[in-house]
């Protein structure tokens, strides 16, 4: 390993170093604040290096001045080629960094109240976005196995964190079935080595070409396993339909923030690692698994929404839009996939564009109901009734982020679902549009539901309680900008195109 | 005119929403008045401006050029914003900002003392921006940003009292109702980004009105593209404008306050289903087939909501249901192709269906109630309210000369004269409409205005208090009944009869002085009909058909006659012209809202598939999730409860999943 890797490593090796710093803060004896501090403090770090390695693979000046014309962007190999600093990799680290460091904001007073080990909780996050990290950036498959694992297992334990029965559930079922979905990864991962070889991505894609060469790869019976019991092991990874069965209870049951965490890193880096091993690996055989996506994407949206009607606790609604999103993501994922040379005018960065805007929204969706259950104390849909005279800013806050989920202008939800579905119409895909149109209609019923709830009920109580100002801080911030990019979207869509430019 | 001040016109109302609630709401509500005046005076320049626009367009062959700014790329599409300024818009714009401050005028007394009345105004300001918005737009999605802005801002208007049980349901029915035809308009929108190709072939954007124009007028996409598209863009038309079958939100509506229904009724709201329409008709026209839709749509939308009209007994239903019914007149002329009459009445109606909103709320002032079966004989209490209820009601009924028998002629006049089997069709539906309007309306104004008065919303809640009374008292009147409940019998202070004064003033010479048959002083002959040229078209000079115009008019006094023999002189008992089952069918909404609310989403939606789903979910996956309450303390325990199965069903669906994906792509 020379020094040079050591640098194109540097976002992970940094985070892992700041989560170590942060066990080191938690035994000292030191001021309340200490750990938080460090932690949030010591982000700037892996955020500082993943800017300077943007630099590096593509031209910073470019962005900002479009007449300087672009340079190609290109793809550093580190690690004996099982990981790659590209464009695309570091935008889902600057994701994962954003969204680390916005959680640890918000529960900042959230965490201790119902757990003493503060600097675990910290740490056990930030472990998480290392293993995701590495899971955006991996091009090999035993990698980017062990890189979903790292990322997993902490995750496990932060669903545990509650302490109480359904938090406990939570994490074992989470453990459980993720075993399940790692066991069947793993099993598609080996016969996809059979076949071809080699676990890395490149290589197993010339083997692809060599042996199927423009054919049906697909009438090679193992091969095909292969790739969908890959399909089903990262399905379970962003929450789509058939894989989605853990999604409500551990949503339920996990404490809020690692809740939020989970809806956004998490999803985020299973499309990343879906992306990179489809549009690396199996180029060639793009078409036929387009359909695979559509047709996912297809019951995914339409169960998640249908079922979210049914919802009374605001966590398990938000699961169920969780599952509808991953729906509206695959939308355009099956576009990209799908697209011919001569359709490709709907920028491919549409999919980024729109993990992006889910991250922002979700977000702040969770952060607002974390503030708003600081006063209610209930999960109950019911129970926020009349919020917007108990806490104005966070109704309105909350209402944003729903409006955006629903996918109404001016928010950027609505120029997400705008770009993934003018994508996919330009693919063919007229019948998936169509189905995503109804179903964001359908969604609008039960999003409204809780804004009607919260501005068009009379409050149960007036209790106020004292506010917390990180927690404030993180809402504000997400509502903003989920104003903000929608109103201007140029710089996040462009920035996403570039990302993807290597990979499709 | 500079650009910036078109823009301004926006952005005036929009920098009054943003200060009313980031300054007066949280910081000055104790002088909540002061957003009264703030959005009067921004609502005040905005008509300023557009009055300068409109002036501004007329001497710039009906269109000023504005370019448009880029806003983002996507891919190879520009998407791109700016201002459309035509003929079209400049009218419109005047409508809006001019029906929207004599609203806000009148609200001020209105809503005088209620908690909420900076927040009101924040949301009519809004409301106001965003309609503006709407008519400024340049490019389609602009446009679409702004329809949905519109809906968004009503839902708030809607549920202003949302302490109201009923009101909280008004306004998410209308915003659930108006998505539905959103979605057509979003999907015509895609269907844009489709063929994007045709566009940029020729050099256009696909997104920008005036190129879709070009487009539609050079024959570039075909017919049925067109009507795909014409469809898509009329489906939006039909939620907004609350044509049948969507028009169950528009009664429903009504739970706002009363200044708010006169500004969605007549300047906002719905009439932006009819400009969505008006502002595409090239693409319409391009389409027989989506013509006709449009025609027929708007034929039996008249005729059907005139029906309804005829035996609500709530005065701002009837006088909805009338609105429902004149939008349908506009969507019929313009579906026969009368663009200009369509927007002339458009025009018009602002002005007397706004007047009479804000005359049912003055009416309320003293009654408590909107039951016209308990009001009666107000006449002599409010004599200016009466006087100019009669201006609207006999301009809406379409007597000459007052404003709405002029749009309404060139509307039935063209009908007539197109001569084809469909505008046959619709001109017989709307000479029935005709007939009925006057009734309804006369109706209305003899129960309100004539006979002894009734005793108000106390006698209201006494009949309902009786034990086999099918009378329910609204939410409304029950806190009416709770605040004292006693008729006050006065005439509304000056602030509310000044500015319906204004529009009694223009309900009676709009018509008349825009389109006169000769030279007006300084106004040219056919003054609307010269300027609202339809895009890509030519001057429709209206035609006069003598006995067209005077059949009507008898048919509207007819109307009127019947009402009086009825309801004012009590010669006809009702009962002897009524079939019980049909006036059972209308009072009912046709059980249209039966129809939806109960059945689609009660039962289909909601209790079958969504419970069903969530059934399966909870019992078949997560069946004993709910009793394993020891699990935390015993993980041995624990384990055991997941062989009960739980874990399984969640993996067996995972593996079954994932084997019926491949089986899938095996015996493919």
């Amino acid at each position: 390993m020379s020094p040079h890797d050591i640098y194109l490593l540097s976002p992970e090796i940094s985070l892992a170093a700041v989560a170590f710093m942060v066990v080191l803060a938690d035994m000292v004896n030191g001021p309340k604040n200490l750990v938080p501090g460090v932690a949030i403090v010591g982000l700037a770090i892996p955020l500082f290096f993943i800017v300077l390695l943007w630099g590096e693979v593509a031209d910073w000046w470019s962005l900002l001045d479009p007449q300087i014309g672009e340079r190609e962007g290109f793809s550093i190999p580190t690690l004996f080629g099982t990981l790659a600093v590209d464009r695309f990799a570091l935008f889902f680290k600057f994701l994962f960094i954003g969204s680390v460091g916005l959680v640890l904001m918000s529960s900042y007073g959230y965490v201790e109240r119902f757990s003493e080990r503060r600097g675990e909780f910290h740490v056990l996050i930030m472990l998480s976005a290392v293993g995701m990290m590495l899971m955006a950036a991996g091009t090999e498959l035993i990698t980017l196995y062990v890189a979903l694992e790292l990322s997993t297992l902490p995750l496990v334990a932060l669903a545990a964190f509650g302490g109480d029965r359904r938090s406990s559930e939570a994490g074992l079922k989470y453990l459980v079935l993720g075993a399940i979905a790692s066991a069947v990864l793993l099993y598609g991962m080996t016969l996809t080595f059979g076949f071809t070889g080699s676990t890395n991505l490149e290589a197993i894609a010339v083997a692809v070409g060599n042996v199927a060469d423009g054919t049906d790869v697909f009438g090679i019976p193992l091969l095909a396993v292969g790739i969908i019991l890959m399909v089903a092991g990262f399905g379970f990874k962003i929450a789509a339909v058939p894989f989605q069965g853990w999604v409500p209870d551990v949503y339920e049951g996990s404490p809020l923030p690692v809740t939020a965490f989970l809806s956004v890193a998490s999803k985020a880096a299973g499309f990343a690692v879906i992306i990179r091993v489809f549009f690396t690996a199996f180029e060639s055989l793009e078409v036929d698994w387009a359909l695979l996506f559509a047709g996912i994407a297809a019951v995914s949206m339409t169960i998640g929404n249908l079922v979210a009607i049914a919802q009374t606790n605001v966590k398990r609604l938000l699961a169920y839009s969780t599952i509808a999103h991953a729906g509206y993501m695959l939308v355009g994922l099956a576009a990209v996939a799908s697209r011919t040379t001569d359709n490709v005018s709907i920028g491919s960065g549409t999919l980024l564009f729109y993990l992006g805007a889910y991250a922002v929204t979700n977000l702040a969706a969770f952060f607002a109901i974390m503030a708003i259950m600081e006063r209610t104390r209930s999960e109950l849909i019911e129970s926020f009734a009349g919020m917007s005279q108990r806490a104005p800013w966070l109704a309105l806050a909350l209402s944003i982020a729903l409006l955006s989920l629903t996918g109404i202008p001016p928010t950027v939800g609505f120029m997400a679902k705008l770009f993934v579905f003018g994508a996919a119409i330009k693919a063919d895909l007229a019948w998936l549009v169509a189905l995503g149109a109804v179903n964001s209609v359908i969604s609008a019923y039960f999003y409204l539901r809780v804004i009607r709830v919260m501005y068009l009920a009379e409050p149960k109580d007036h209790e106020r309680s004292p506010r917390v100002i990180p927690l404030d801080i993180s809402v504000a911030v997400t509502a903003i900008a989920v104003i903000a990019l929608g109103v201007w979207p140029k710089a996040l869509l462009e920035i996403a195109d570039r990302a993807v430019q290597q990979i499709f | 005119m500079w650009e910036a001040a078109a823009w301004a016109i926006f952005f005036l109302p929009l920098a009054s929403f943003v200060l009313i609630g980031l300054l007066i709401r949280p910081f000055l509500n104790h002088r909540s008045e002061l957003a009264g005046y703030l959005t009067i005076a921004a609502i005040g320049g905005a008509f300023a401006l557009s009055l300068w626009a409109l002036k501004a367009t007329t001497g710039h062959s009906n269109e000023i050029g504005y370019a448009s700014h880029e806003w983002l790329t996507v891919g190879n599409l520009d998407i791109r914003v700016g201002i459309l300024m035509n003929s079209l818009t400049a009218i419109m714009l005047v409508v809006v900002t001019g029906v929207s401050l004599a609203v806000q005028v009148y609200s001020q007394a209105y809503m005088k003392g209620d908690a909420g009345y900076a927040r009101y105004y924040a949301y009519m300001s809004l409301f106001t921006a965003s309609m503006l918005g709407l008519v400024l737009a340049s490019s389609i999605l602009q446009m679409f940003v702004f329809w949905e802005l519109v809906g968004l801002s009503s839902y708030l208007l809607i549920g202003f009292w949302y302490h109201r049980p009923s009101a909280a349901r008004a306004a998410i029915k209308a915003f659930l109702v108006t998505r539905l035809g959103d979605l057509g308009f979003l999907i015509a929108i895609l269907y844009l980004f489709f063929h994007q190709g045709v566009f940029s072939n020729a050099g256009l954007n696909s997104l920008d009105i005036r190129d879709i124009y070009v487009v539609a007028g050079a024959g570039l996409l075909g017919t049925t593209a067109l009507t795909w598209l014409a469809i898509g863009f009329f489906a939006g038309a039909i939620g907004k404008s609350a044509q049948f079958p969507l028009h169950v939100w528009l009664p429903d509506a009504m739970e706002g306050p009363t200044p708010v229904s006169a500004l969605i009724h007549a300047a906002t709201m719905v009439a932006a289903g009819v400009f969505l329409v008006a502002r595409m008709f090239p693409v319409f026209e391009a389409s027989e087939s989506a013509m006709n839709l449009v025609a027929i749509t708007g034929g039996i939308t008249a005729v059907f909501a005139a029906t309804m009209a005829m035996t609500s007994n709530d005065i701002k239903r009837v006088v909805a249901y009338s609105t429902i019914s004149q939008l349908g007149y506009m969507m019929l002329a313009l579906g026969i192709g009368a663009y200009t009459a369509a927007v002339f009445h458009l025009f018009n109606h602002a002005f007397f269906k706004a007047l009479l909103f804000l005359g049912a709320g003055s009416v309320n002032h003293v009654a408590g109630t909107f039951d016209m079966r308990f009001m009666g004989g107000l006449r002599k209490v409010q004599p200016w309210t009466y006087g100019m209820f009669v201006v609207a009601a006999l301009s809406l009924a379409g007597i000459f000369p007052l404003a709405g028998f002029w749009s309404k002629d060139e509307i039935l006049a063209e009908a007539f004269h197109n001569g084809d089997f469909v505008s046959r069709l619709v001109f017989l539906l709307a000479m029935a409409a005709v007939f009925m309007t006057a009734f309804y309306i006369f109706r209305a104004l003899f129960m309100t205005f004539h006979g002894e008065f009734r005793g108000g919303v106390e006698s209201k809640a006494e009949a309902a208090a009786l034990p086999d009374s099918e009378l329910v008292l609204t939410s409304d009147e029950e806190e009416k009944i709770a605040e004292g409940g006693h008729a006050h019998m006065a005439e509304s202070p000056l602030v509310m009869v000044l500015p319906m004064g204004v529009l009694a003033v223009l309900s009676v010479v709009s018509g008349f002085v825009a389109n006169a048959p000769f030279k007006l002083l300084t106004i040219p002959k056919h003054w609307i009909s010269e300027f609202l040229v339809a895009p890509l078209g030519h001057p429709e000079t209206p035609e006069f058909i003598g006995w067209v115009a005077i059949l009507s008019i008898g048919l509207a006094l007819a109307g009127v006659g019947l009402a009086w023999a009825i309801y004012a002189a009590g010669k006809i008992a009702p009962e002897r012209l009524t079939y019980r089952p049909l006036y059972q069918l209308t009072m009912r909404k046709y059980y249209m809202d039966d129809l939806y609310e109960r059945f689609i989403v009660g039962q289909v939606f909601y209790r079958y598939s969504a419970g069903l789903l969530d059934w399966f979910d909870r019992v078949f996956v997560d069946g004993v999730s709910d009793n394993i309450g020891w699990f935390g303390r015993n993980i041995g325990r624990g384990i055991a409860t997941m062989q009960n199965g739980q874990v399984q069903a969640y993996g067996g669906v995972f593996t079954v999943g994932a084997v019926i994906i491949l089986l899938v792509y095996l015996i493919k």
